[in-house]
């Protein structure tokens, strides 16, 4: 067993491979172990980021789960650490915890129609599930992918939505809030796409990932639709030191996110939802 | 303008009015007509008479404000399924936004005078009429605070207590 293996909370260094430009904010690094090695985890699960001399953060995996080379995360720089990860550079070397956390149940999905709600950059914590379950195409009734970003400009991983759109296999919506430039599709919330269904509610699992109060509106629009709360998940956020369960500081309600989530039945937090300052 | 026949069925098809009772149907269908829109025909022109609303059943239309010297700003695009306008219902009967088609639209209209009068008579096809436009006109609020609350934005999830969504 190696170090890392036995200690939680020793980070492993990992070297920025590549860095790849997704918006103005937000950008996709590619890591490889600086010992050697791969690097294996579950969709949904996330790291700890360690820039070091600056801090640590929760980012979740947004890279292909059947890929154990690289190590993909997609961050958007809103403070000190994001910015501060944002500023590496291929070569530099970061500290990395993890993986952890609960994933999405991708395979307590087959045989069901499987629909991802995305809004912003949650695309990036579903897109390793998107991976799965496409990789298991055949074991699925309808998947489909409903994306809603703030703009044309904010939507996130264009190309590969695009390629998505392509297959025959997969149904892909986008809608902005606002339309700019030559943007010719859907205008309006997430929730509508949600509203136009095309799956089968009660044979429906539903992953969301996004903003708190998308993924309260997200959620309600599925359960209007008759998704079931049992079969709809949301991943949560909440500020996190440990991320294995020792200092409580991501606890809500009775959960503590980082060992209990980050993906929640949603069931079993939707009354924590509604309670403010939680 | 279709046969009251083909009118009926189409209504059937649409889910604006599922499980409408036949006898009320019937009424619907005497202010109903088949329509069909060319890409960038307007069904609907802000300040102008509502005297119509669509049931959709092919196509987009955009729902947007005109602002002078730029492009439309697009409020929300719709598309087969859904029932566009119910300026018809409130007084003065005025369109609040133009409705455009992007692509070629197939829609069955409604004579809104002629409905009016209807359900001004038959206070079942009122409350069969009332009870479909409600929820319509809830949700298009809904959608409005929605798309005020910004919500992929960064300040969907307000001030710095650092609850955030992923997408934030
Ligand atoms: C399980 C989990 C998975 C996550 N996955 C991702 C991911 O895949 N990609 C990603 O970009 N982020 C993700 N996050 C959020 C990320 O951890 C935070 O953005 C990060 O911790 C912010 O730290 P900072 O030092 O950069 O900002 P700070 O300096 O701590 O904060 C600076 C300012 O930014 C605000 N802020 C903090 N976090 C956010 C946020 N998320 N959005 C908007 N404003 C914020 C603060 O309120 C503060 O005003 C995840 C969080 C958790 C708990
Ligand atoms: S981050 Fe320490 S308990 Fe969750």
């Amino acid at each position: 067993m190696s170090a890392h293996a036995k200690d939680p909370m020793l980070p492993r260094p990992f070297r920025v491979e590549k860095v790849k430009r997704e918006l103005s904010d937000t950008f996709t690094m590619e890591l490889v172990p600086a010992e050697g090695g791969g690097f294996s985890f579950a969709a949904g699960q996330f790291n700890m980021l360690y820039v070091f001399g600056i801090g640590e953060v929760p980012i979740s995996i947004s890279g292909d789960p059947g890929e154990h080379e690289r190590l993909v995360h997609t961050t958007r720089a809103v403070g000190k650490v994001s910015g501060a990860l944002d500023a590496l550079k291929v070569g530099d070397v970061i500290g990395v915890r993890g993986p952890y956390g609960i994933p999405w149940p991708v395979e307590a999905a087959f045989g069901r129609d499987l629909v991802f709600v995305a809004g912003g950059v949650g695309l990036a914590p579903l897109r390793p599930a998107i991976y799965q379950a496409m990789a298991n195409r055949e074991r699925f009734g309808k998947v489909m992918v409903l994306y809603g970003a703030r703009t044309p400009e904010d939507i996130l991983f264009k190309k590969e939505i695009e390629r998505w759109r392509g297959r025959f296999d997969m149904d892909v919506a986008v809608t902005v809030d606002r339309a700019t430039g030559k943007w010719g599709g859907n205008v309006g919330v997430v929730t509508n796409l949600v509203a136009k269904g095309g799956f089968d509610p009660q044979n429906t699992t539903a992953f969301v990932c996004g903003p708190e109060v998308m993924m309260r509106y997200a959620a309600q629009a599925l359960e209007k639709k008759g998704v079931g709360r049992g079969s709809i998940f949301v991943s949560m956020e909440r500020n996190m030191k440990c991320g294995v369960g020792l200092c409580g500081h991501c606890q809500w309600g009775t959960h503590f996110v980082c060992k209990d989530g980050p993906v929640f039945r949603y069931d079993s937090i939707a009354d924590l939802f509604s309670i403010r300052e939680l | 303008m279709g046969q009251p026949h083909d009118l009926g069925n189409i209504i059937d098809a649409h889910p604006f009015f599922d499980g409408i009772d036949a006898e009320l149907r019937t009424l619907l269908v005497g202010c109903a007509a088949n329509e069909r829109f060319e890409p960038g025909e307007f069904l609907l022109r802000e300040g102008k008479a509502a005297d119509k609303f669509f049931l959709i059943r092919g196509g987009t239309v955009a729902v947007e404000v005109d602002v002078p010297g730029k492009k439309p700003i697009i409020l929300e695009t719709m598309g087969e399924g859904e029932v566009l306008g119910w300026s018809w219902m409130v007084a003065p009967f005025m369109a609040t936004f133009d409705a455009r088609a992007t692509v070629a639209v197939r829609a069955l209209s409604f004579d809104g005078k002629c409905l009016r009068k209807k359900m001004a008579a038959d206070p079942a096809l009122g409350y069969a009429v009332m009870s479909r436009f409600v929820p319509v006109m809830a949700h298009r609020l809904q959608q409005t605070r929605m798309q005020l609350l910004d919500l992929y934005g960064v300040d969907a999830e307000g001030g710095k207590k650092k609850k955030k969504g992923k997408g934030d």
